[in-house]
């Protein structure tokens, strides 16, 4: 046995305690769905893991009009100190149960146990705490004093983050004094079930929040369903574009955040064995299955050929296998279908003339797989270079000064992400002043943090998640004349209103503060 | 060991007799250590001549030579920049093992800078297929970290550096709890270490 031989390491599933139906959760119950329901399986196994509920419009328009009650009656009318404290518990459950969190995600996405146990879930509670924090603060928005929430926001998500998604959009949506009717992707509903149990944990007044599962006819209905006041999504382009056209000339106001193929810009005074890391990190990081993934890489020409032997020879000690292996760098392709697009646009590459090579790497019999691949000798026109993969793919091209490098990272329809490594400061900031690209990594790729704006350019989306600009998504400002100056008696009111909806055992916490800010007043606020 | 070990600080004479005189009292290797003094006052081409000065004086009458090791005092150099081109100019002016301590200065042997020794061993390995020797010493104590280090070098390098005479530990009481572990193992349960040598 060579001295690096690995023995299987996997995560024990004892931890999960999973329904064998899901239902959809409206109005702070569990019910069922009047769709045809469908099995969320494993795609590294193939194996069925649970039954999912499928809203049709009937069950959409229960979990808008839940939502529009909550809005009404309770969340619109809680100070955001309390929508601040139903937050900062939710962020502590998701905490607690980590584990099981991670473990689900792996089992229903794919993704291996150590980037769902050590970024997405610790980053979905740092999401929650971020913008807990923000809900008492919203004057300091950046859209002046007393900004109002937009009513009921309806939020379609991808698969490729199922539960970091979810919090970039419920966590800001709540903080802003939303509420929230949320689809996640029909491949990976587990999360987003289990987060449902949270909220119930959490004693989250019904209707707040609403989880209603099914596949993309859902997610329409819900998009077009009266009674929606903002629409939020992550996902394809195309789907990005449908849903703009279908709002068109409503009042419903969007944040779409879309494709991308971002461009990560080696020159040759870069640190080579860190950039190597930073590569592999960008593209082949949660199997490519990333929008702001670094799917093209642009070299120094001058380096090129030192780069590429050396990304080989780190990719060939990537292991691809069982997500729930803490051992794992690769896990599976999320669904068939993806695993088919991969495959083709591969097959594509080799057509229009690059160069494959591909880890030699042992896949598994069952599930969906796709090896690291990179090509080699790719043109700037071919469509490998253009069109986003969503795989472990990755595309070298060269460059030899830093103008070409600047032209061709911008030459692409999308404009989400992009990186620069290099040795030299001023470089960093000349190149990253010209990219046109919503998220700029130096020297690192796929960093990730709730007080960071995210966004894209051009076909990448508009709008940004993440931080202050984040919650501008979810808030309009005051109508004027009512701005500072009611603030005063309209906090009173809204004080009286949540006493009765806070949770008990809070209350006496509540109290006390309230005495305190009793004794300041007169004070600026 | 030679070359006024440990500060390196006298005058090229001194370091080539030092050397000679070791080699010819049979000396398989030579451990010589860098003028910091000159390196850190950027003066890397004396550095550069001396190494490859004591080289010359490793050779031995019959054609063969005694092995060069050389000690960079990574704890003295502080900067990574500094280890990685030192470990450069080590290897290029001929140094056939590099060594990141005396032990007589703290920090000794850390991991990051073990790593980066590694990594310019594989980069000359890439270049030019010969293989240079890496000796971390002073402050391995424990077994568990003498195995970090092994991982280390087997994913940097890979398992063919895992032989005494490309990579070594300088590290004494790193032995005896090989030994405290070796007769848990045995016996299942730990015993002082009263019981092993203080050597």
């Amino acid at each position: 046995m060579s001295f690096l031989e690995y023995a299987p390491a996997p995560e024990s599933r004892a931890i999960l305690n999973l329904r064998d139906r899901y239902g959809l959760f409206i109005d702070g119950e569990f019910v069922d769905g009047r769709g045809t329901p469908f099995q969320t399986i494993s795609p590294a196994t193939e194996e069925r893991i649970a039954e999912i509920a499928n809203a049709n419009e009937a069950d959409v328009a229960d979990a808008v009009a839940a939502a529009r009650r909550a809005y009404d009656r309770t969340w619109s009318r809680m100070s955001g100190r309390d929508r601040g404290k139903y937050l900062f518990r939710i962020a502590r459950l998701v905490q607690e149960r980590a584990r099981e969190l991670a473990v689900a995600e792996s089992l229903d996405n794919g993704k291996p146990i150590k980037e769902s146990r050590d970024v997405d879930v610790p980053l979905v509670a740092a999401w929650f705490f971020y913008y807990a924090g923000w809900a008492d603060k919203l004057d300091h928005a950046g859209l002046g004093a007393n900004p109002r929430s937009l009513g009921v926001a309806a939020q379609v998500i991808p698969w490729n983050f199922p539960l970091l998604m979810l919090a970039w959009k419920i966590a800001p949506a709540l903080a802003a004094g939303n509420t929230v009717v949320l689809k996640p992707a029909e491949t990976t509903p587990l999360t987003a079930l289990i987060f449902a149990e949270i909220l119930q944990q959490a004693d989250l007044p019904p209707g707040v929040v609403n989880i209603i599962t099914g596949a993309g006819d859902t997610g329409a209905a819900l998009v077009s369903a009266e009674g929606v006041d903002k629409v939020a999504f992550t996902g394809s382009t195309a789907v990005g574009r449908a849903i703009a056209k279908e709002i068109a000339g409503t009042d419903k106001k969007a944040t779409l955040e879309l494709g991308g193929k971002a461009a990560n810009i080696v020159f040759d005074d870069a640190p080579i064995d860190q950039a190597i890391e930073g590569i592999v990190n960008g593209i082949f990081f949660n199997q490519g299955h990333v929008c702001c993934a670094g799917s093209r890489l642009l070299v120094q020409e001058n380096i090129h050929d030192e780069v590429v032997e050396r990304l080989k020879l780190r990719l060939s000690t990537l292991r691809l296998g069982d997500p729930l292996d803490k051992n794992t760098d690769i896990g599976a392709i999320n669904s068939k279908e993806q695993l088919e697009r991969i495959r083709e646009l591969s097959d594509i590459g080799v057509a229009e003339g690059a160069d494959r090579w591909s880890a030699p790497c042992v896949i598994p019999e069952n599930g969906f797989w796709y090896a690291p691949t990179i090509f080699t000798n790719v043109q700037t026109s071919s469509r490998i270079a253009r069109e986003e993969i969503f795989g472990p793919v990755l595309s070298v091209l060269t460059f030899r000064t830093p103008a070409e490098a600047i032209a061709k990272a911008n030459n692409t329809p999308y404009g989400l992400s992009a990186g620069i490594w290099t040795d030299k400061g001023s470089r960093i900031l000349a190149v990253a002043d010209q990219l046109r690209a919503g998220v700029i990594w130096a020297n690192t790729f796929n960093r990730f943090d709730p007080s960071s704006p995210f966004g894209g350019y051009k076909e990448s989306g508009y709008g940004r998640e993440g931080g202050r600009h984040g919650l501008a998504a979810y808030l309009s400002p005051a109508p004027i004349g009512q701005s500072a100056l009611s603030r005063p008696a309209s906090r009173a009111a809204v004080e009286s209103a949540d006493a009765a909806a806070a949770p008990k055992s809070r209350r006496a916490v509540r109290s006390s503060t309230r005495t305190a800010k009793t004794a300041t007043k007169g004070s600026k606020r | 060991m030679a070359t006024a070990f440990p500060s390196g600080r006298s005058s090229l004479e001194i370091k080539l007799a030092d050397t000679a005189e070791a080699v010819a009292a049979g000396a398989d290797e030579i451990d010589m250590v860098i003028d910091r003094g000159a390196f850190l006052a950027g003066r890397y081409g004396e550095v550069f001549d001396q190494i490859a000065a004591v080289k010359e004086a490793c050779r031995r009458p019959d054609g063969t030579a005694a092995s060069l090791k050389v000690i960079l005092e990574t704890g003295e150099l502080v900067t990574y920049d500094n280890v990685r081109r030192a470990s450069w100019l080590s290897i290029l002016a001929g140094g056939d093992f590099i060594k990141t301590s005396t032990g007589k200065v703290q920090p000794a042997a850390t991991l990051p800078v073990t790593l980066l020794m590694l990594e310019v061993v594989r980069d000359w390995h890439l270049l030019t297929g010969q293989r240079i020797g890496v000796k971390p010493a002073g402050g391995i104590r424990a077994s568990k970290d003498a195995i970090r280090y092994l991982v280390t070098v087997a994913e940097t390098v890979g398992e063919e550096w895992l032989v005494p005479h490309l990579f070594r530990f300088g590290a004494s009481s790193l032995l005896n709890d090989v030994l405290l572990q070796r007769q848990k193992m045995t016996t299942g349960h730990y015993s002082g270490p009263d019981y092993v040598t203080i050597d």
